[in-house]
């Protein structure tokens, strides 16, 4: 057997003895049971009989040629199943190239395996296991090496260059601090989360159309998903989903009798309510609506809000209610928002209460 | 004219490209060291094996999808064939993932491929990581290389996050959501640790080109890096192998390189990625096409991440309400806070437990023969805890699914599931432990009485026995050959003073070894053997 550490003198062998390691808590038995050894290997049968041979000999070229032909067939299909305005002809490119690169893949793979185990030799065969750690003599000399290394660059003896050595590297990544600083242009991230789109007049219109509704659009128990007028992505390139993940609305019009809360009644428009779609919890939209609750979900983490009563959590991780838009009506009937937020819409953060 | 080249010379043209090697790289050196080298064979060593291979397939998938792949978020129309797009408007992102599913020859099979092997990937090398637990392969020598591998495996759920997140569709978009609003939830640094990473606003212009550089560059170029140390470590310390006769501390005991292991390995990666072609060319993933792209405002319900993110959303749902202070003027949201730091104890648990295993039995000796999981009660017991708690979080994120699917109640569901999280475990630990300690009392049994052989023999004086055949000795040395630790008393050190350290390990020592089950020696054996001369070696026999 080959000995790893070629370069040590054979009585390494016996390497195991250099070093005697504490068992801990280990129960070392005087008592063991003795090794008997490794057991006798088993014979195959296409160890024993010339016929079991050939017949593994040809299964596996049988593999290889299947693989051959699978590769091929590749081939062949990339062109007999061309991708065109059918969207049924990407799943036959998919599919008839797929199985054949898998053929020609599974062929190799299954022909080598079957070779290994029929054919090559199956008696395992053990050979020697070192300590881990250097014997004496190497690390004595790995020391040296140290010892040396010290003595000529003189490490330990010129405290004030080592000194110094050790400054410059607690310091030299400081530049990345301000590089990655651009990353954001916004001086202020917080700030920029307490506001949204919606002013004092600003119509409420329709996702995605864009059309300004009116409060008697609205039927009883009727959902709209509601952006600000003006919010679409030819008059805000820049900005539009920006805008959109914080101004995000969803109307509802209630029966006035069912809503519990005051505050709820007063900011809405005769029972017209407007509030935040963006989930408090991690800012999902709360975009499903159970009527006959009052309820809205969030689909990502189930947090519910009780929409007849100011969107307070009534079940899952989320804190905080919703918060609710003040929305009146203009001259022409059109639902219009009275002025932004009055706090800051979504997920918290930790400047939000300043 | 050298010897050598005279050799060569004759022995044709491999002979002569084997001395050309040998004389620039040294060939046959390297050869002489590792042709032989003996590998254990067992099928539970091909977990790491499928996670290796499936980390090559990701390397050549995802290399193809980058020809097509445009990581940029401005806003295009779609104009492509898929019909119930057409007009959209989408990012160049989404708009490109989509021109690679059907417009280019094969590009569907390819980002199957990418994303199916990108499941198996970690799916791989969280079972080989749960072998390496229970068979106590991390122990020494080989803690480091444990640190090593938990690395790959955060590595590789950061490689899948990136990844996903990508074509910029409505799912995914939803999922960096909520990673923008948990990262707004980190006490004083949220805000701008948002801002940085989307470049101002979410969702910006800059993310899927950030995630991009992350996902084909830095990911993988340290998942590489850590599998060349893994597997050099591997060689290092050479491969482990499961007790049994002849298997020592001191040798290892397997098929040597060249072939076998050769032709089993490369053969395996060849069936890995054959499998996983197929599975790439029948089974749609990750059908993007039918979310559409990236709005902040829609959200289709039902929505999951990728598996191997289900236990991080899943802590995100099981955080209980009501959860956020402020303290100060200043937000502390606990709801989200908590479960990062259940999460992050976790991952911290993982990696340092073969640190404190080590502390607790003070064995300072080199393991290289695997532990049967029965036979370290107490390890297998905490294993299965950790695992039933990992399951739990898993489930929690599909705690609507469940609802919906078996008609029950969310609230219930959501409930049930905060309740288990914390009784599952030990129930878990329980149930383990004692049906390990069962498991090592059956061995001893066995070892001490023969195996029944369901024959029953009536004797003279009319009394019915069991004939038990004893095992054959090789197969007795399984039964037998394990490592048994005791408890310890908390000692006073030198200065006569009994350490708060000395106390905590002898609790500890206590908590895993005081239940235990001593392996079979051979006096035993002997003295039983005694009483029932039926069992010899090898041979059955009637009682007279």
């Amino acid at each position: 057997m080959s000995d790893k550490k070629g370069n040590q003198p054979a009585s390494t062998d016996s390497h195991e003895t250099d070093h005697v390691y504490s068992g801990g808590l280990a129960v070392v038995s005087a008592d063991k049971i003795a090794d008997p050894g490794l057991e006798p290997h088993r014979v195959r049968m296409t160890d024993k009989s010339e016929k079991h041979a050939k017949t593994a000999n040809r299964q596996v070229v049988t593999w290889f040629l299947l693989s051959i032909f699978g590769s091929a067939s590749s081939i062949v299909a990339y062109f007999a199943f061309p991708i065109t305005d059918d969207l049924g002809t990407v799943r036959n490119n998919t599919f008839f190239m797929g199985v054949a690169i898998a053929l020609g893949m599974l062929g190799i793979g299954f022909g080598a395996v079957h070779w290994a185990k029929t054919l090559m030799p199956d008696a395992e065969v053990a050979e020697p296991r070192h300590l881990t750690r250097g014997s004496e003599e190497v690390r004595a000399r790995a020391v040296e090496i140290i010892n040396l290394a010290n003595q000529e660059s003189g490490f330990s003896r010129r405290k004030l260059i080592r000194r110094s050595l050790y400054g410059a590297l607690a310091l030299f990544p400081l530049p990345a601090l301000v590089l990655f600083k651009d990353m954001t242009t916004d001086p202020n991230p917080a700030g920029t989360l307490r506001h949204t789109m919606w002013k004092a007049g600003t119509r409420l219109a329709t996702d995605p159309t864009g059309t300004p509704i009116k409060a008697a659009d609205l039927t009883l128990g009727s959902v709209f998903h509601v952006v600000p007028e003006g919010l679409t992505s030819e008059e805000h390139p820049e900005d539009y989903l920006e805008q959109k993940a914080k101004a995000a609305v969803l109307l509802v019009r209630l029966d006035p009798a069912d809503i519990h809360s005051q505050k709820e009644l007063d900011w809405g428009y005769q029972g017209i309510v407007a509030y935040s779609k963006i989930c408090t919890h991690v800012g999902c939209p709360v975009a499903l609506y159970e009527q006959h609750t009052h309820h809205l979900l969030c689909p990502c983490h189930q947090s519910t809000f009780d929409l007849a009563n100011d969107c307070e959590v009534i079940f899952g991780p989320a804190s905080r209610p919703l918060p609710q838009l003040k929305i009146t009506v203009d001259a022409e009937g059109y639902l219009v928002a009275k002025g932004d937020f009055e706090e800051p819409v979504g997920p918290s953060f930790w400047e939000r209460k300043l | 004219m050298s010897n050598a080249t005279n050799t060569a010379k004759k022995g044709g043209f491999l002979a002569g490209t084997a001395n050309y090697l040998d004389e620039r790289v040294g060939v046959a050196g390297i050869l002489k060291e590792f042709g032989r080298k003996i590998f254990p064979d067992h099928w539970s060593f091909m977990l790491g094996e499928v996670a290796l291979y499936s980390f090559l397939v990701l390397l050549l998938s995802g290399t193809f999808l980058t020809f097509f792949f445009q990581p940029a978020m401005t806003n295009v129309i779609y104009d492509g064939v898929y019909g119930p797009l057409k007009g959209a408007e989408m990012s160049i992102a989404y708009k490109s993932a989509l021109d690679i599913s059907f417009e280019v020859r094969g590009g569907l099979l390819m980002r199957e491929l990418h994303h199916w092997a990108a499941l198996l990937f970690v799916a791989a090398a969280g079972l080989h990581m749960l072998r390496v637990f229970f068979t106590g392969a991390f122990r020494k020598p080989r803690e480091i290389n444990w640190v090593v591998g938990f690395a790959l495996f955060v590595l590789a759920m950061a490689g899948g996050f990136t990844g996903y997140s990508l074509p910029d569709d409505l799912l995914s978009g939803n999922g960096l959501r909520i990673i923008d609003g948990m990262i707004k939830g980190l006490p004083i640094v949220g805000a701008y640790i948002s801002s940085m990473l989307f470049g101002g606003e979410f969702p910006g212009h800059q993310i899927v080109a950030r995630l991009y550089g992350l996902h084909i560059l830095l990911i993988p170029a340290f998942i590489l890096i850590f599998i060349v140390i893994h597997l050099f470590m591997v060689v290092i310390h050479k491969h482990t192998h499961y007790s049994g006769p002849g298997r020592r501390d001191d040798n290892v005991v397997g098929y040597p390189l060249m072939p076998v292991y050769v032709a089993k390995a490369g053969g395996f990666f060849f069936l890995v990625f054959g499998v996983l072609m197929l599975v790439a060319a029948t089974v749609s993933i990750n059908p993007i096409w039918m979310y559409g792209g990236y709005d902040p405002s829609p959200v289709s319900a039902g929505t999951q991440p990728d598996w191997y993110i289900g236990w991080a959303d899943g802590a995100l749902r099981l955080a209980p309400s009501h959860l956020e202070v402020v303290l100060g003027g200043y937000t502390w949201t606990w709801n989200i806070l908590i479960p990062m730091i259940v999460l992050i104890l976790l991952l911290v648990f993982v990696a340092f437990y073969p640190f404190f295993e080590a502390w607790v039995t003070g064995d300072k000796r080199e393991h290289h023969v695997l532990d049967r999981p029965r036979n370290a009660p107490t390890r297998t017991a905490i294993g299965a805890a950790g695992v039933t708690f990992y399951a739990v979080l898993w489930a929690g994120a599909s705690t609507d699914l469940i609802a919906t699917h078996f008609m029950l109640s969310l609230n219930n569901v959501l409930t049930t599931m905060q309740i288990s999280l914390i009784v599952l475990p030990i129930i878990a630990f329980l149930i383990t432990k004692r049906v390990c300690l069962s498991l090592q009392l059956k061995d001893r049994e066995v070892a001490l009485h023969g195996r029944e052989t369901g024959r029953i023999v009536r004797l003279p004086h009319g009394e019915y026995i069991e004939v038990h055949e004893a095992l054959p000795e090789h197969e007795l040395y399984k039964y037998v050959d394990f490592v048994d630790y005791q408890p310890t008393i908390a000692r006073p050190n030198a200065k006569g003073q009994i350490t708060m350290s000395a106390r905590a390990r002898a609790a500890w020592s206590r908590f895993y070894f005081e239940d235990r089950v001593a392996p079979v020696t051979a006096g035993e054996l002997a003295e039983a053997n005694h009483d029932h001369p039926a069992i010899e070696s090898n041979q059955t026999k009637v009682l007279h």
